[in-house]
Order: structure tokens, then C-alpha cells, then sequence
């Protein structure tokens, strides 16, 4: 087991590595430079910036310069915000949409496993039926359409919560909701199948013949295996999140990473796109690694080499 | 002698049609999405003939408020340039759904091909394939397709795609490019689901009797792989393929919500919708409408999809 999680947070090194070069293969290969706006500078004013930002160079060099820096955990400074490092740009936004991003997804999996659970164990009820097509809605309804219509009724309409901007738990409302909306109804679907499927299972049956009543089954045994399909969709659910928190970030003009992503890669901020990606990535294959080792808890069967 | 009754044969899919058609809500999905795609092709053009306005056209009063609620005249109002809301979100809807539709297709290219290969081949081969499969699940694609769009798109488009939508007509026209660039970049993150179905489709298949049978007979490697396992296996690539629409057709709208993926003149419902957010507290209906309809798109997709999975594939069927 310690092996197991070792060798995989050594794996993380190299892949983090190779999501940077490729970042950074991608900015550079595209034509033109961060500097070249609309008016052409003259030859002198180029070379000085060419030289201050060692453009100059060949570019093995570049490459190894950066990367030795990136490896001592160094993006440099942001090329539009001058005087700010990426770090420190990463640190201050980022708050924002991990609170953002974690609420969501608890409140997706409050929602998700108690719609998916009562609908399976209520399978074929009206229940059933209805909540499923509701989770049908919300898979559908992209969040730049739920979350204008949650801005109108509860906003406009109500005026329960502020429409937009930064400020105090109320604001957090709408966003949180809009954003969760698609991870509840995808978890819900699969607690649902992963419930229907375990409650036929033979050590459900056993339990029961055990004579154990209903909710300890329920709870101590058929959770713990229906909930598995959960677990490994969590995985891609937090590539996804990323980018749902972009879009959520923009509709009620948040100032989280994924609004500052945006904007770096429209200003060709190479240090800060290449911190942002760098840092997200590492992220995830964390959660991943976690998802991973919590499989082995919830299913025996799963024996790690 | 005694007549033997024959049963009449009935084949894979005459059995999935007979379940699909008991599905009443599949069936209905069906139905709307064949309303969709037949107003897609003809829709643009039937405005012009019975209106007499494109998705582009301006009026000619230049009155101060362009911005139409939907009345007579204009049946979805119109936007904040006194654009027709209808003729666009009919135009939007042919890009939405060819994107969809086309990236499907690239990604299906890449995904099948990959997963029946490593399949296959199994053993060392399988492993290394699949082990590069869980790397890239793990990278956060849509980092890199924004930096992909917004580097690669407008006038940086490399030579082989503005190439490509040369080819198809639309020669210097950088939108048209865009759009091009956009099924590459959305079919190339969205086939690694489809490599781990089929692979797992193909591990089921390979040690059956009629691929003994095809090696017996001299049937080369690649002969068993396309012509032998794959057909075999179309039954999950259809049924993925119906869930992998919807989901790239969202990741499209994304994009183009944040002003990276369609560009002017071109309009999806994605752009449109980014359009419509900015009056969205004056004129809702510039995103209610394209909004609206595409949540119905993919209700029928997803639906649709749900039901084609139930159809040909009963014993994976959810219960």
C-alpha cells in the first residue's frame, strides 16, 4: 500500500513536467508574442524586451532555464501584472473558486446520493421516475442557461440573492447551485444504478439473512459498494469542475483562477497560464491518487500491486 | 409430411428497434431531433424565402432599441443588432450540431481505433496503451484546448486546417477555419472514453470462436481487428457515440460562451448565448431562446442515447 502511493506521487513529477512542456510547446509554436500588439515597435524597443525576458536565446535554452525554475517550484513573474509572481496571483484567486468548487460538489453529492438511493430503493415508484428525469434536466441544461434563469427568479424576480459579484455567504448561492446542478444529476444516475445492482447482491442477501435490519444493510453494508461508481466519477467530475467554475466564474463575474485563466491566455501571460495549468494538474492527479486509494476501503476485492 | 413452422430470423437490430420503439421517451427524442435537423438544413433558407432576412441581415430603420421582443414578425424577437432571433438560432444550431456531430466522428476515429489495437494486441502492448490512456485522463484538457483555440485560432490557424476548410469552400474565411479547428481539437480530447469501451468490447470478443475461425483461415491482424471485432463491437460504439454528442456539443458551447470557440460572422448557441447574457436583465429573450433550445437538444440526445443503450444492449442494461 505505502509502496503503491509512493510510486504513484513519483509518477506525478514527471507527468506535471510533461503537461508544462506541452503548455508551453503550444504557446510557443503559435505564431506572434506576447509584446506584438496592434502597432509594430521599433527594431531597438523589441531587442531590449527580447533580451530583458531572454528571448534572445536559443530555445533549449529557454526551455531548461524555465524548467529549472518551474522544478524549484519558481513561475517567475506574470507578464501583464508586473511585480506580482504567479505563485502570488495563484494564491489570492484561488480561494475563491475552491470554495466555490468544493461547496458545489458537496452539495452535488448531498443531493446526488440521497435522490440516487431513494430512487433505487424505491425503484420503478413515481419517485423514481421523477427524480431521474430531473436529473435527465440537469445534465442537459448548460450552466450558462440555468444560471441566467436562477438570476432571474431569484435575483430579479425574488430578490433573495445578489445577481452577481463577490460578497458575504448570499452571493455564494446562485453559483453554488448552478454549478452543482450537473454533478447532482450525475451522481444521482449513478447511485442509482450502483445501488440497484449491489442490493442484488449476494452479501446483501447474506446480511439479510443474517437477519440485520433494513438501515444498517442500507447504510453499514449496500452504500459502501453502490457508491463506488460515485467514487470513480470523481475523477473526470474535477477536470469538469475546472471548467464549469470558468464558465460560472463569468456569469456572476467572480474573481476566481478560472476567470484569471481566461484572461492570461488572452494576454499571452505564458508564467501565469503555465503556473495555473501546472498547479491544476498536480491537483487533480492528487484527487485521483485519493480516489484510488479509497477504492481499496470501499471495495476488498481491490488489492494494490 | 408435416409442415415445420420457421420462425421468421431476427437480427440484432431488428431486436434493438422493436425495444427502442417500446421506449416511449427515447422515441419522442427521436422525433424532435428529426424535427431539428430537417429545420437546420432547410430552416436558414425557408427564413429567407418566406421572410426575407438571413441570420446576418440588419434592418435598415435605424431606430435607437434594436432589440425586438418576439412578436409576429420576428418569432424569438430579435437580437441587440435587430438580427432575426430565429434564423440565428437556426444557423446557430447547424454549427452546434455539425460540431457535434463532426468532432463525434474524429473522435470516433481515434477511439475505436486505439481500443481495438490495444485490445487486441493485449499483454505489453494493452498495458502501455491503457496506462497512456489513464495519463491523459488525468490532464485537465480544457486548459488546453483554451490555449489551443485562443493561439491557434483566428489568423494563426495552421496551414492544413485553413487548408482543410479551403477545400470545402470557404477559402480565407477565418471563421470557417475556426470551426474547423474546433472539431479537431474537441475530437482529440473526446475519444478516450470510447478507446476504454472498445477496448473492453474487444477483450469479451477476441477468444470467441469465429476469430480462431478468421485466423485459421489466414485472415490478417488488421483484417481481424476492422473487419471481424469491430463490427462486432458496433453495438456500445453507437450507443457512446449518441452520449458523446451532447457532451461535446456542450464543451462547444463553453467555449464559444467564453469567446474562444465559433467567431463571427458564425454563430452557435454557445455564442449566442454569450450574446444574449450581456441584456440578459433587459432583453431575455436573447438567451432564453438559443439556451432553451439547446438544453432540448441534449435532453433528446441524452434520452435517445439512454434508450439506444437499453435497446442493444440489455445486459448491461441499468435495471
Amino acid at each position: 500500500m505505502l509502496r503503491f502511493v509512493l510510486r504513484r506521487l513519483l509518477i506525478i513529477i514527471p507527468m506535471a513536467l510533461l503537461v508544462i512542456t506541452l503548455t508551453w510547446a503550444l504557446i510557443r509554436l503559435a505564431p506572434g508574442n506576447f509584446y506584438t500588439g496592434d502597432k509594430k515597435l521599433p527594431a531597438a524597443v523589441e531587442a531590449t524586451i527580447r533580451a530583458k525576458y531572454g528571448l534572445d536565446k536559443e530555445w533549449y535554452e529557454q526551455y531548461g532555464m524555465m524548467m529549472a525554475n518551474i522544478v524549484r517550484g519558481d513561475f517567475g513573474d506574470s507578464l501583464k501584472y508586473p511585480g506580482q509572481t504567479v505563485n502570488e496571483i495563484i494564491a489570492r484567486h484561488l480561494p475563491y473558486s475552491a470554495t466555490l468548487g468544493i461547496l458545489a460538489y458537496l452539495l452535488a453529492l448531498l443531493i446526488g446520493l440521497t435522490a440516487g438511493t431513494t430512487a433505487a430503493l424505491k425503484q420503478n415508484s413515481s419517485f423514481d421516475y421523477g427524480s431521474m428525469s430531473v436529473a435527465m434536466l440537469g445534465l442537459s441544461v448548460p450552466s450558462f442557461v440555468l444560471g441566467p434563469i436562477l438570476v432571474i427568479l431569484f435575483s430579479f424576480g425574488l430578490h433573495l440573492f445578489p445577481p452577481a459579484r463577490w460578497g458575504g455567504p448570499l452571493s455564494l448561492v446562485l453559483p453554488v447551485l448552478t454549478l452543482s446542478a450537473i454533478y447532482a444529476a450525475y451522481i444521482a444516475r449513478l447511485t442509482r444504478a450502483g445501488m440497484l445492482e449491489v442490493m442484488r447482491s449476494d452479501y446483501i442477501r447474506t446480511a439479510r439473512a443474517k437477519g440485520l435490519d433494513e438501515k444498517t444493510i442500507l447504510l453499514r453494508h449496500a452504500l459502501k459498494g453502490g457508491i463506488i461508481p460515485v467514487v470513480s466519477f470523481t475523477g473526470p467530475a474535477l477536470a469538469a469542475l475546472l471548467a464549469g467554475t470558468v464558465v460560472v466564474e463569468k456569469i456572476y463575474a467572480l474573481p476566481g483562477l478560472g476567470d484569471i485563466f481566461i484572461k492570461a491566455v488572452l494576454n499571452r501571460d505564458e508564467p501565469l497560464i503555465l503556473g495555473i495549468v501546472a498547479f491544476l494538474s498536480i491537483l487533480i492527479m492528487i484527487f485521483n491518487l485519493i480516489v484510488d486509494i479509497a477504492y481499496g476501503y470501499l471495495d476488498p476485492r481491490i488489492r494494490y500491486e | 409430411m408435416e409442415r415445420v413452422e420457421t420462425q421468421p430470423g431476427t437480427s440484432l437490430w431488428k431486436d434493438a428497434w422493436k425495444r427502442l420503439r417500446r421506449n416511449r421517451l427515447a422515441l419522442a427524442a427521436l422525433v424532435f431531433l428529426s424535427i431539428l435537423v430537417v429545420a437546420v438544413i432547410i430552416g436558414p433558407a425557408l427564413i429567407t424565402a418566406t421572410l426575407g432576412y438571413t441570420y446576418d441581415s440588419t434592418p435598415a430603420d435605424q431606430s435607437l432599441v434594436k432589440s425586438m421582443p418576439p412578436s409576429w414578425a420576428h418569432l424569438m424577437g430579435t437580437d441587440d443588432q435587430g438580427r432575426d432571433m430565429l434564423a440565428r438560432v437556426v444557423q446557430g444550431g447547424r454549427i452546434s450540431l455539425m460540431v457535434g456531430i463532426i468532432a463525434t466522428i474524429v473522435s470516433l476515429l481515434v477511439g475505436v481505433t486505439y481500443g481495438a489495437i490495444a485490445g487486441y494486441m493485449g499483454g505489453r502492448v494493452d498495458n502501455v496503451m491503457m496506462r497512456i490512456v489513464d495519463i491523459i485522463y488525468s490532464i485537465p484538457y480544457i486548459l488546453i484546448v483554451i490555449v489551443l483555440l485562443s493561439f491557434f485560432g483566428g489568423a494563426n490557424t495552421p496551414g492544413w486546417i485553413a487548408w482543410l476548410s479551403g477545400s470545402m469552400g470557404g477559402a480565407g474565411n477565418q471563421g470557417l477555419s475556426q470551426i474547423f479547428l474546433l472539431f479537431f481539437a474537441l475530437g482529440l480530447v473526446s475519444w478516450l472514453t470510447m478507446a476504454r469501451v472498445i477496448r473492453g468490447q474487444i477483450l469479451s470478443l477476441k477468444n470467441q470462436e469465429f476469430v480462431t475461425a478468421a485466423r485459421a483461415t489466414g485472415v490478417s491482424t488488421p483484417g481481424i481487428i476492422f473487419r471481424h471485432l469491430i463490427p462486432n463491437a458496433l453495438g456500445p460504439v453507437i450507443v457512446y457515440a449518441t452520449l458523446t454528442i451532447p457532451s461535446v456539443m456542450l464543451t462547444e458551447a463553453f467555449l464559444s460562451f467564453l469567446g474562444l470557440g465559433v467567431q463571427a460572422p458564425y454563430a452557435s448557441w454557445g455564442s449566442l448565448a454569450d450574446q444574449g447574457i450581456k441584456n440578459l436583465a433587459i432583453f431575455p429573450w436573447q438567451l432564453i431562446f438559443p439556451g432553451v433550445t439547446m438544453a432540448l437538444t441534449l435532453f433528446s440526445l441524452n434520452f435517445l442515447g439512454d434508450g439506444l443503450r437499453d435497446a442493444l444492449d440489455p445486459q448491461t442494461r441499468k435495471f
